[in-house]
């Protein structure tokens, strides 16, 4: 039995998965909990498909192993689908409604699955849709959907709510604090029912 | 001690200042860039810090600084330690007084890299220490430690993390940070600092009566370390050994290896007490040649005999696989599951309103039938737009075009190069061309930065990685000191004037240069330039498709019409391409 709590956090470059990451590992550092992750640098960013590995009281090594993860978070419903098989039968995932259509589907005329597509290969997870963008904008700032989504699936992570927020508060831009912290707590209403 | 969540390069850089440093060298490249990024922006920095125009250049400044007794870290990634290769291998005969500590961050699976070598081969071809983490802190207390270590044996030492050593992220714990207050001072020694003939067989010998005592330290050290619990065992190496470490069953005994060259007569010792050996680690079967070589009767698997992979990195699962082949049993069982088939792919893309696209844009439609050698950079994923058809490394562009073209090749040959790869090494290939009478144009893609590994400035820039001014080189002076007679700045937005120079290039004889010259769209972007977004009218759009091929991630298509999204910069270059005249600044009409 693994004695870690494995979540992925998945997306497109430049969406936030990084600051998403870093929340999770400095929660886990005010509880005084190890934790090891993973995450895409380099030229993936340039609006490629990237993914960040968190382990809550992980102590080997960062990687989730497919199959393994107990929760994922998707900022896009493609990557979201793009990496479902690292979730274990049992798993969860919390996904941002929406998708953006990769330029190759443009450029090289592939076929895209719509929404209900997507929702459809995903009929054998316990899968919980937000609206990341929107909540995020009534919380001043759209800016801040990767907050709202840790929000959303806050429930399901074995962190305390105010270990998590008060992480938010310290790793989000000064001037945003406000903004991130509501958008966290309209996240975790979002997600109530995830 | 201070407990924190850190980057793996974020605690190998604060083991740094812990040590404390008081030089640091490099030239960007993934996985190993925010090292020096990190140490030039702490607030408690007391060290000196440069990105250096090559890594052959920054170990040499590195080797010079630990010569006059200074702590010195150079940083690079592994390929980068082939253009350092020349001082390296005789650094180890000449030797340091100060601590030198050279990191080469090796990239397994090639993440973000041309190929997967194993810089622990570059360590003993050099005869060198070699540290090889598992950890993050133990990535932090190698380098604390690798100083001490390269002024005890007065030798320099590789520092080696992974991709996943470098970019994984654990809680670390941190000591106090120290302020480097020394000077270096030079003191003559031409025996030791002068490798003329007469000398280095010298120095040679003294490098290899060396070896025994290295080894019998390392083996001292935490860093080799083993449990005997059982008749079989398995050896790992690297971020590999974590991996072990977490599903190898009680009853099997574990040896990690951390810290190489390794005593023979220590793992001898552990290996004779096993009936069956498996060995671990990512790229070259590196401890499973030493322990082969002292293995005597007991059985060793291994790569060679084909349970482990030669390429690629591991994993928690692929290293469970490998245990199983080999009949060990596990603490886990991972299912086998595989990715959901026939997505869309979603590769990195050059950004909307990157200046590279118009570049490769105009040279595929002015030399059609043209071949093109390109380089290093965000420029690679020209790539997609069929703008790129070699790449080998840092430098190649203009040097393999001069040589497609002296082979015989009668096509036209265009390369292109980014600003930072030309200062790298891209300068001795445009002499040589010159000199040598080529016929090619080169293309320079001045977007005044190192775009790909994170916008590192470099001579082009014009200031340093601390923030101080220097004068921007002149790119123009430059290519024309190498003999180039047809030198051509041009604005690759201006579609117009960028074919024309493009045009004039292919008409002379002799090697011409362009130099299309726009800041990088991400730190224009940053800096608050504000162009103006683009849209398309959908009266009068045709949907003939042009501006859907030009690739822009800005661009869309619904319902046979093209469509401008919020990614857009206004670089207008699209509105330039379209036939129809329908694409125009947003609110002007």
């Amino acid at each position: 039995m693994k004695g870690s709590y494995d979540i992925m956090i998945v997306g497109i470059g430049g969406q936030g998965t990084i600051l998403a990451s870093n929340i999770l590992g400095e929660a886990c550092l005010i509880e005084g909990r190890s934790v090891r992750g993973a995450e895409t640098h380099g030229m993936a960013q340039r609006g490629g498909s990237v993914e960040s590995h968190v382990r809550i009281d992980g102590k080997f090594g960062p990687l989730v192993a497919p199959g393994t993860a107990d929760l994922l978070i998707g900022f896009d419903m493609l990557e979201g689908l793009r990496y479902s098989h690292f979730l274990k039968p049992e798993g969860r995932m919390v996904v941002s409604r929406g998708m953006v259509i990769p330029t190759s589907v443009f450029v090289q005329g592939l076929a895209i699955p719509s929404e209900e597509d997507i929702i459809g290969k995903l009929s054998w997870i316990d899968l919980c849709l937000i609206d990341a963008e929107g909540v995020a904008r009534e919380a001043g700032s759209v800016l801040a959907a990767n907050v709202v989504m840790l929000g959303a699936a806050s429930h399901h992570i074995p962190l305390a709510e105010e270990s998590l927020v008060c992480a938010v508060q310290r790793l989000v831009p000064q001037k945003t604090i406000e903004i991130n912290t509501r958008a966290f707590a309209m996240g975790r209403k979002a997600g109530e029912n995830c | 001690m201070d407990q924190r969540y850190l980057l793996g390069n974020e605690a190998i850089a604060l083991a740094c200042l812990e040590s404390p440093v008081g030089f640091v060298s490099g030239y960007p490249g993934t996985p190993s860039s925010e090292v020096i990024e990190i140490l030039a922006s702490h607030p408690d920095r007391s060290s000196y810090v440069e990105w250096s125009v090559n890594e052959k250049v920054a170990l040499e400044n590195a080797l010079a600084a630990a010569w006059c007794g200074v702590r010195a870290l150079v940083t690079m990634k592994h390929v980068g330690l082939n253009v350092a290769a020349d001082p390296l291998m005789t650094s180890a005969y000449t030797g340091v007084t100060g601590g030198l500590v050279i990191m080469s961050a090796d990239d397994p699976f090639a993440h973000s890299s041309q190929n997967e070598q194993d810089s622990r081969m570059f360590a003993k071809f050099a005869r060198i220490p070699c540290l090889d983490p598992s950890t993050l802190q133990e990535a932090h207390d190698m380098v604390r430690d690798a100083f001490a270590l390269s002024e005890e044996f007065g030798l320099p030492v590789m520092f080696r993390p992974t991709t996943r050593i470098c970019h994984s992220k654990g809680n670390v714990t941190l000591g106090p940070v120290l302020a480097f207050t020394g000077k270096g001072e030079f003191h003559k020694d031409p025996r030791q600092y002068v490798v003329i003939p007469a000398h280095t067989r010298i120095l040679h010998r003294k490098l290899n009566q060396k070896q025994p005592v290295v080894k019998k330290r390392l083996s001292e050290l935490v860093y080799n370390q083993c449990q005997v619990r059982g008749k079989t065992a398995v050896i790992a190496s690297g971020i590999a050994a974590s991996y072990v470490e977490e599903i190898i069953p009680h009853d099997v005994s574990f040896m990690k290896i951390g810290a190489y060259p390794i005593d023979e007569e220590w793992l001898a010792g552990f290996v004779r007490m096993h009936e069956k050996v498996l060995v671990v680690e990512e790229l070259f079967p590196m401890v499973e040649e030493a322990v082969r070589e002292v293995a005597g009767t007991v059985a060793v698997y291994g790569k060679k005999t084909g349970h482990a992979p030669y390429e690629g990195e591991l994993s928690p699962d692929s290293v469970a696989r490998i245990m199983a082949s080999c009949g060990f049993s596990t603490g886990i069982q991972y299912p086998s599951v595989q990715p959901v088939p026939d997505l869309p792919p979603r590769p990195p893309i050059l950004c909307a309103g990157c200046m590279h696209r118009p570049v490769f844009y105009a040279i595929k439609k002015v030399f059609k039938d043209g071949i093109y050698p390109s380089d290093i950079g965000c420029y690679t994923l020209g790539l997609q737009l069929g703008a790129v058809d070699t790449t080998i490394c840092m430098g190649a562009s203009i040097t393999v075009g001069s040589g497609i073209f002296h082979a015989g090749e009668e096509r036209d040959v265009v390369a292109t190069i980014g600003d930072s790869t030309f200062l790298h090494t891209g300068i001795p290939g445009l002499m040589n061309a010159v000199y040598n009478g080529a016929r090619m144009t080169v293309v320079i893609l001045d977007n005044r930065t190192t775009a790909m590994t994170g916008h590192q400035p470099n001579p082009n820039t014009g200031c340093t990685v601390c923030g101080s001014p220097s004068p921007p080189i002149s790119l123009e002076a430059l290519c024309r000191a190498c003999g180039v007679g047809f030198v051509e700045t041009v604005d690759p937005y201006d579609m117009v004037t960028l074919t024309a120079a493009l045009k004039d290039a292919k008409a002379r004889p002799g090697v011409n240069v362009v130099i299309a010259k726009q800041p990088c769209v991400i730190i224009a972007r940053r800096a608050g330039i504000k162009r103006g977004r683009y849209r398309v009218d959908p009266d009068t759009c045709t949907g003939c498709g042009i501006c859907i091929k030009f690739g822009c991630p800005a661009i869309e298509q619904h319902d046979e019409k093209a469509s401008i999204n919020d990614l857009c910069s206004g670089c207008a270059v699209c509105a330039q391409l379209c036939p129809s005249g329908s694409i125009g600044k947003e609110g002007v009409r």
